[in-house]
């Protein structure tokens, strides 16, 4: 019994301890799987977890270059970067925006147009980092922020780089603008190949030579190597690429001069483009109304928005650059110059001038009822004789004409280094067939000539065509290509890259026929329709009025300013440049339904040749109500 | 003079010195890694030395006590720790989604960790006293008595401890002789019922299980745990990065770092050597308390010693096999490692448990 129990006992401890053994076999073949577990992490795999750390350890951090600052041929500045702190707020890292930012307003001041823009920006940048919702704090508001920063999480104050455009409205469409970059922007950047470099970037040109000298402003970003914790906070910089400043540009562009041509628009809409003929460069390119570049620096505010894109007055639109009109009178010169280039007059041949040319059993009609009398060239220019031009233009022809006219740029981009001008048209056949789609329409027919002969019919042209034609009259015939930068300043290195200094092409013209219209264009400001304007000039200067017809008038209707519409009213054309003997400025002014060219254009180029020529200033009108009363007075002269 | 003597020559009686080698090895590694671990918060260290200190003190008195006693403690054990269960279910306190806590007065307690200890203790008190003739019947009751408490825990929810009671519990039944037959067939049935049980897990559990078998599902989710300590573990290679070096760590992407997933912070700082020593460790501990186990006198000792050490076991294997990413994340501790006051002092009244059966293996056979 008692060896019984005692074999029991024993049995049962064997039967226990082979359990035991089973348990540790379970333990080690465990311990095993870990171990190689362990192995196939720590060594297999190594190099891919070890890349894996490393990726999540080391953050490249782009930094933003400073953008180029832009300068006026005299150094005065016209648009500068300056860094300023932003309130920003990161959409994926605050669940509740309107939340956040109404307990935001007991911190800082958010006004309701900060808002209505941060929820644009939100819908435009889809999955952006950060946002700002409100620009430019002042250091008091950065230093109440952050003292309350630990109630707002997803929202930081961050040093961003801002635009500035310290003269404002002047020049506004030279400078153009930056704005944030949106969705075409990104896809722009990404099909020049350039996405590495706009890391960092917010901001980006977008019009103007803001725009056309993107490459050359926006500079190279640079790279931080940062190591970050799990939240991505920076615990250190390991290495740092810094970033390269964009270029300077400096500009041909004279900002005084710029102020002058822009006020002596006293209001009016219109374009002035002033050209430096031994150059090409450009020395004022007004378009009125202009608008405040500053706006778009960060974000338009809708209302501000509407305001300029519904005006009535098209603010927005770069009128010197894009808006084509017919050029008048301003044609003649250039007609003139073709006849005798091509043999077609001689400066003596004279023709009666009845007052009016019938051609095909239409009357063409001259401004001065009973003609001009005997009119050689010399005094159609002068006198502006349309009847004459309508002659020569019928013996040309269009063909002739529009080759000839090719030469002086009309009709096509003179190049210049601003994005979007538009092309102008010079008609010929050719070009009326490719325009048209109908055979009837696409047939140029013969009476259609002659009103291109005095500027009018399908001619249209850009004040910038205008203003590059007569530059070329005013140097002897040399193309150059306008620009309004003079060279790009290398703020590193001090280089200097100079925009074309080099002409183009000199056209073989005949010094004695260009000799001879520039007398006749210096006569319509001594004794033409020029000469009331320039009275009393301390120089010699040459010019050429036009009018160009907004609406076409009927055969026997006499065009009466006051009883046509004030849209519908001509536009008033001048092109001069001076001092002749050696010619310093060419320009073309164009004011929008204001009339006779003599009138209303021609006083603006005097008060542009006085200031850039003599130094003399007309007294800035002080304010919009005395503007009005000098107009009256006007009227009733 | 010499009462203070006899005092610690008491003390020091019951306190194997295998064991106690073993334990200082982890707990000295463990604070290294904590150390480096926390480093944002040195506060996290000394409280880890307090709770050692208490722990320590618990392991000595566990270790006076003979196994009878242990034995008259099974019952009133199980059963205050089941009643606490269902004070808790009834009136326990929510943190993170998950009623554990019972608040007492200022402090709180996390009954589930009582039945750790309690389950074994009640299974092996159970089979010793029907030793003479263990039937099935004993098997399904002993399977009742550790389904109870299991699903209750499992149901807070706290997987972790749940998958600890229970395997303490069937440590106990598996090494009172449940017959091989049942078990496989208990296992196939278990197997089967996979589906049944998936339909049971709450939403979090399901995710687990998906996020591992394919974490890159969830990056910032679920899987982020996984994710990132399988790369510290993996970019700690065979050296590691160096004590206080490692990365994951230090920047913060490892989460919990200092309690669940404190072997990511050991494996990329030591390496595979450093996993290596803590698996050697960790079997040396289960060798000896194997060994204390089958030397045990009685039954009862014999099965309160197997299942203990091989909770040890349990706890070192789902812990580090959660963290390389071949177990789901269920809240295990590294046992001696993790910090964490609770879980100490529970795996040093194992290893009281555990000198005291070593110490009172001859005092019984006679």
């Amino acid at each position: 019994m008692k060896l019984g129990e005692f074999k029991n006992t024993q049995l049962e401890l064997y039967y226990f301890q082979l359990r035991l053994g089973v348990a540790g076999m379970v333990v080690l073949a465990a311990f095993t799987l870990l171990l190689a577990r362990f192995f196939y992490l720590q060594v297999v795999q190594h190099d891919y977890y070890q890349t894996k750390a490393e990726d999540n350890r080391i953050s490249i951090v782009p930094i933003a270059p400073n953008r180029g600052n832009i300068f006026d041929r005299s150094g005065i500045v016209l648009a500068r970067s300056f860094s300023a702190y932003t309130l920003e707020i990161s959409p994926r890292l605050v669940p509740d925006i309107d939340a956040t930012i109404k307990e935001m307003e007991s911190v800082v001041e958010v006004r309701a147009s900060d808002r209505s823009r941060f929820r644009r920006m939100l819908v435009e940048a889809k999955g952006a980092n950060s946002l700002p919702i409100k620009t430019r704090l002042s250091d008091e508001e950065v230093a109440r922020f952050a003292a309350n920063r630990y109630r707002f999480p997803g929202v930081e104050i961050n040093a961003r780089l801002f635009r500035q455009y310290p003269h404002g409205v002047l020049a506004s469409h030279v400078l153009g603008y930056v704005g944030r970059i949106n969705d075409r922007d990104i896809e722009r950047i990404e099909a020049e190949g350039v996405e590495a470099n706009y890391k960092g970037s917010d901001q980006i040109g977008k019009t103007g030579l803001e725009l056309s000298y993107e490459r050359q402003l926006h500079g190279a970003t640079g790279y931080a190597q940062v190591e970050v914790d799990a939240g991505g906070r920076g615990v250190r910089t390991l290495s740092r690429t810094a970033p390269i400043a964009g270029n300077n540009l400096v500009l041909t562009l004279d900002l005084r001069l710029q102020e002058v041509a822009a006020d002596a628009f006293e209001g009016r809409r219109g374009a002035l483009v002033a050209i430096e003929p031994d150059t090409g460069g450009v020395l004022a390119f007004v378009s009125q109304p202009g608008f405040d570049p500053n706006l778009f620096v960060d974000g338009i505010d809708p209302v501000s928005w509407e305001l300029l894109n519904n005006s009535p007055d098209k603010p927005l639109n770069n009128r010197a650059l894009t808006g084509i009109y017919p050029p008048g009178s301003t044609f003649k010169p250039y007609m003139a110059l073709a006849a005798l280039e091509l043999g077609k007059r001689s400066p003596t041949q004279a023709i009666a001038d009845p007052g009016y040319f019938i051609f095909g059993g239409h009357r063409f009609r001259d401004d001065k009822v009973g003609g001009h009398g005997t009119v050689d060239m010399y005094k159609s220019i002068v006198e502006s004789c349309d009847t004459y031009y309508y002659v020569l233009a019928n013996d040309m022809g269009i063909d002739a004409i529009s080759r000839f006219m090719r030469h002086f740029g009309f009709g096509a981009r003179t190049g210049i280094d601003l994005a979007g001008e538009a092309t102008g048209v010079l008609p010929s056949q050719d070009w009326k067939k490719r325009r048209f789609r109908r055979p009837e329409q696409q047939k140029w027919y013969a009476g259609e000539t002659i009103s291109v002969g005095i500027g009018q019919g399908y001619n249209a042209y850009t004040p910038l065509q205008l203003a590059h034609a007569v530059s070329i009259i005013a140097n002897g015939g040399v193309v150059y290509r306008p620009h309004i930068v003079n060279y790009i300043d290398n703020n590193r290195t001090g280089e200097r890259t100079y925009i074309e200094r080099e002409p183009l092409r000199t056209l073989p013209l005949k010094p004695q026929n260009l000799e001879f219209i520039r007398k006749a264009m210096v006569g319509v400001n001594i004794d033409g329709t020029g000469a009331r304007a320039f009275a009393g000039a301390g120089y010699t200067s040459a010019g050429k009025t036009g009018t160009a017809q907004v609406i076409a008038l009927k055969d026997n209707e006499k065009y009466v300013e006051s009883r046509v519409q004030e849209r519908h009213r001509d536009h008033a054309l001048f092109i001069a440049f001076a001092p002749v003997e050696s010619p310093k400025i060419a320009l073309a002014v164009l004011v929008e339904n204001a009339g006779y060219g003599a009138r209303a254009a021609a006083p603006i180029a005097r008060k542009v040749l006085d200031y850039y020529l003599l130094g003399k200033r007309a007294p800035k009108p002080a304010d919009p109500a005395t503007n009005a009363t000098k107009d009256r007075k006007r009227e009733s002269n | 003079m010499k009462a203070t003597e006899r005092f610690f020559a008491r003390v020091a009686a019951p306190l194997d010195g295998s064991l106690l080698s073993i334990v200082g090895g982890l707990i000295l590694l463990g604070m290294l890694t904590l150390y480096s671990a926390a480093s944002g918060n040195p506060a996290r260290v000394s409280s880890q030395l307090f709770n050692l200190g208490i722990a320590f003190v618990l392991m000595c008195v566990a270790a006076q006590l003979p196994p009878q006693t242990l034995m008259r403690f099974a019952v009133p054990a199980y059963l205050v720790g089941l009643l606490l269960l269902l004070a808790v279910a009834l009136f326990g306190d929510v943190r993170n989604g998950a009623r554990r806590w019972l608040s007492v007065g200022a402090a709180s307690v996390q009954p589930s960790e009582i039945m750790k200890i309690a389950m074994p203790l009640m299974l092996a008190w159970y089979f010793h006293k029907n030793e003479a003739a263990l039937r099935l019947r004993d098997y399904i009751v002993a399977a009742v008595l550790l389904a109870l408490p299991t699903l209750m825990i499992a149901r807070q929810p706290d997987l972790g401890t749940a998958v600890l009671v229970a395997s303490a519990g069937f440590y106990v039944i598996f090494l009172a002789g449940l017959s091989w037959k049942i078990l496989v067939g208990v296992i196939a049935a278990g197997c089967a019922g996979m589906p049944f049980l998936w339909s049971l897990m709450h939403d979090y559990q399901r995710r687990r299980i998906l996020t591992l078998l394919d974490p890159s599902e969830d990056p910032l989710g679920a899987g982020y745990h996984i994710i990132q300590s399988t790369i510290a573990v993996g970019s700690g290679g065979i050296t590691g990065k160096g004590w206080l070096k490692g990365t994951q760590a230090h920047l913060e992407f490892i989460p919990e770092r200092t309690t669940d997933f404190i072997f990511a912070v050991y494996s990329e700082e030591f390496g595979l050597l450093g996993n290596s020593l803590l698996l050697v460790l960790y079997l040396a501990l289960i060798a000896r308390g194997l060994m204390i186990a089958s030397n045990a006198p009685t039954f009862f000792s014999r099965l309160l010693a197997g299942a203990v050490t091989l909770t040890f076991f349990t706890y070192a294997f789902v812990n580090m096999g959660m963290v390389s990413g071949i177990i789901p994340v269920v809240g295990v501790p590294l046992p001696l490692v993790s910090y964490g006051g609770t879980a100490l002092v529970t795996l040093f009244l194992g290893i009281g448990i555990l000198m005291s059966i070593n110490k009172h293996r001859k005092l019984v056979q006679t």
